[in-house]
């Protein structure tokens, strides 16, 4: 009962602050549930207080997919949002729906806001930008695979914060120590697709695909059946064999085995900083780098980001835009984005926000939490650890995870399996590319 | 029969409307809609359409995973039908024996019903996930070394256990309203001729409740096609490898995750026509030739 009582007073007290500021309306879906969610409103809340023109309203909608899907059958029926939250491998999808969606650059500059987009870290607007250099989407939380290691665990077998491993020969000697100790798996990671090939191919400089990655155009086909993946691929089978290597499941399920002890080393986003904190409170961590490999890459390349970022779509009246365009410059504003970063774990989109970040003693309170930036910001960006840009790129990471797990079981070979992924998402990049190439 | 006759042609029409109307709008309609986009390919927003005439079925049945999704729904689905058709029986038989408080026992019986397939399969998930399920170290203790995120057949038993828990209650209520609808005198009859309990349940009771029986055996089979879409995805989504996903979680994931809705649609109008096969058998076959 008080629920309907809260309700409608909070109707009557819409409709109120509409009559009296008749402010425009801006609709922003997202897929930030609990803690993440109330940041996002506290966010709307604080642009809202700036101006009395725009009302910024977030709605939230779900899981990922189910923010997008629902965007697009939104679209198709007439009724879109303005600004819609996109995970990162939607990219393609977005992109191609060129009579939908406002690129970023062009609705800045439309509106006539102050943009400039060298004020952001390149290697995270470059998944979103087109190979002209022009930003397609809003970069918002964006993260990158780390390595956290279970400081306790590490005691026992004699190793210290010096040990982490920084390439995958060191991680292999760390792993057998840990087994010797008395550990039970020496790591596992989350995302296989994100983190295991994704990311490998960035860090070593390898193509993951064809058309500088996607980049180039829809007629992409995968790489990874080549030497660089197959070799990693079946490392991490014989690891998986001596139990140095534990699989844990689809997207973070591994997290659990991290978290109950039983492997002393987890792969997985920056962002899982706070849930390990959280799922942890009794044991130390530490965060390092993700490996490479010494034989493949001397220097390692960035790794790249997942996440989401923020779409426009078309559709609005004129006017509406502008509010976007505003809100976007307050979204990446130095303020904002150090807040978030801090608070969620997610990276800095800005060099100002970083460097706020630091002024404000912020990695030197929360140790590990800056490896994930200097990971991504240690070298120039080349072609291959950009970013990607597949159609269909949900289904084929559901086609590694596939394949994988039947390389984890002992059902196939590293070989077998990378030459199913790239047969199988080959057929779904054709399809995208024969269903997006007359839009 | 006698044939009743309306004064008004408007009235019986007008009397049949409603479901009229309902059956067109969540029925008739998406089913014409499926029909329609399953000959077409199309991107996400609906951009551009092309017209492929039968190319996604085409494409479908060359898939050799389309097959091994169909082997996994059998597999699936009558090891959900007959398992929970199995306990619910036997649970059946069993609180009808019970005198004091079965109303009590009947209801807690009942209660899994209510319990949407997803939290269901979150449930369950949470007691057999190997790192941290109560289930999963009471066998690990056993000495069973048990991987549902690896072991295939692991994982299938673990979504037809999620899925036929849900299922008992419905099956049990049949069962028990099938029980007492058997008339007593004939199972007092046969215990004056000595027939013990066993006897009379698989001569008598066992016999009678074959109607009942089938009825839920399609019921189930339907239930397992469809509307297990939230086992699967709370618990394996499909994996590992592809061994759990069945139909219904393929034409989610293709079309709602995939966004890929001429294939979805494509396997939808495939599901349907599986539908419509076990619906004719159940009006013709098993309707009418249940023996009593």
């Amino acid at each position: 009962m008080s629920k309907q009582v809260m309700l409608a007073a909070s109707a009557v007290a819409v409709l109120m602050s509409c009559t009296v500021n008749a402010a425009t309306e801006i609709q922003w879906w997202h897929a930030m549930g609990g803690s993440l969610g109330d940041k996002v409103n506290e966010i709307a809340e604080g642009y809202n207080a700036t101006q009395d023109q725009f009302v910024v309203k977030p709605v939230f909608k779900g899981s990922y997919p189910e923010t997008m899907t629902g965007a697009i059958a939104a679209f198709r029926a007439k009724q879109q949002p303005h600004i819609v939250q996109v995970y990162e491998v939607g990219t393609a999808t977005m992109m191609s729906a060129d009579k939908a969606i406002y690129p970023v650059h062009q609705l800045m500059n439309d509106s006539k806001e102050k943009f400039d987009p060298t004020a952001f870290l390149p290697s995270v607007t470059g998944y979103y930008t087109a190979n002209s250099g022009e930003m397609l989407s809003m970069p918002f939380n964006s993260s990158t695979p780390v390595l956290y290691y279970n400081k306790s665990m590490f005691e026992k077998a004699g190793l210290s914060d010096a040990d982490a491993p920084k390439t995958w020969n060191d991680l292999e000697l760390v792993a057998t120590k840990l087994l010797a100790s008395g550990a039970q798996c020496g790591f596992t990671t989350g995302y296989q697709s994100w983190v295991q090939l994704e990311n490998f191919a960035a860090r070593h400089n390898v193509a993951f695909a064809s058309n500088d990655n996607g980049f180039g155009g829809l007629d992409t086909e995968l790489l990874v059946n080549n030497k660089a993946f197959v070799d990693h691929i079946s490392k991490l089978e014989q690891w998986s064999k001596t139990g140095a290597f534990k699989y844990g499941g689809r997207a973070s399920d591994a997290a659990s085995l991290f978290y109950s002890g039983e492997c002393a080393m987890y792969m997985n986003s920056s962002a899982s900083y706070a849930g390990i904190k959280e799922n942890m409170p009794n044991t130390e961590f530490g965060v390092s780098e993700l490996p490479y490999w010494p034989s493949v890459i001397e220097q390692p390349q960035n790794s790249i980001i997942g996440g989401a970022s923020l779409w426009v779509l078309q559709g609005h009246p004129k006017q509406d835009y502008e509010g976007v365009a505003e809100f976007f410059s307050y979204l990446s504003s130095a303020k904002v984005q150090a807040d978030w970063h801090q608070f969620t774990g997610y990276l800095p989109i800005t060099q100002d926000a970083f460097e706020l970040t630091e002024s404000q003693n912020f990695y030197q309170e929360n140790p590990g939490t800056r490896i994930a930036i200097e990971q991504m910001t240690a070298v120039t960006p080349t072609k291959n650890s950009k970013g990607l840009r597949l159609g269909n790129f949900v289904q084929i990471r559901d086609v590694v995870d596939e394949e994988l797990e039947q390389v984890w079981s002992g059902k196939q070979s590293a070989q077998q399996a990378l030459d199913a992924v790239t047969a199988r998402s080959n057929e779904l990049l054709k399809n995208f590319e024969r269903v997006n190439s007359k839009s | 029969m006698n044939n009743a006759s309306f004064g008004h042609k408007w009235l019986p029409i007008g009397l049949l409307a409603p479901q009229l109307v309902i059956t067109l709008v969540f029925f008739i309609w998406p089913a014409a809609q499926a029909l329609f986009q399953s000959l077409q390919m199309e991107d996400a927003f609906g951009l551009s359409t092309e017209f492929v005439g039968m190319e996604n079925f085409v494409s479908l049945f060359m898939d050799r995973l389309y097959f091994e999704s169909m082997f996994s729904t059998l597999v699936f689905s009558f090891s959900v039908a007959i398992i929970a058709m199995a306990s619910a029986l036997f649970l059946a038989v069993l609180a009808q024996r019970v005198i004091r408080g079965g109303g009590i026992y009947k209801t807690f019986l009942i209660w899994p019903y209510a319990v949407a397939p997803v939290i269901a399969g979150v449930l369950w998930l949470f007691l057999l996930n190997p790192s941290i399920g109560v289930l999963a170290h009471l066998l690990a203790a056993l000495g069973i070394n048990w991987n549902p995120l690896l072991n295939a057949s692991d994982a299938m038993w673990m979504v037809v256990l999620a899925a036929t828990w849900k299922q008992i209650s419905y099956n049990f209520l049949f069962f028990l309203a099938g029980m007492q609808a058997v008339n007593k005198s004939l199972i007092e009859a046969a215990a004056i001729d000595g027939a013990g309990p066993w006897r009379r349940f698989w001569t008598i009771v066992f016999p009678l409740l074959s109607p009942t029986s089938f009825f839920l055996l399609v019921v189930n089979l339907v239930y397992a096609f469809f509307d297990t879409f939230g086992v699967i995805h709370a618990m394996t989504q499909g994996g590992p490898g592809t061994s759990t996903s069945i139909l219904v979680y393929k034409v989610y994931s293709d079309g709602f995750i995939g966004l890929n809705l001429g294939a979805s649609a494509a396997q939808s109008v495939v599901l349907m026509a599986l539908v419509g096969v076990l619906t004719v058998i159940q009006f013709k076959y098993v309707e009418k030739r249940v023996a009593y």
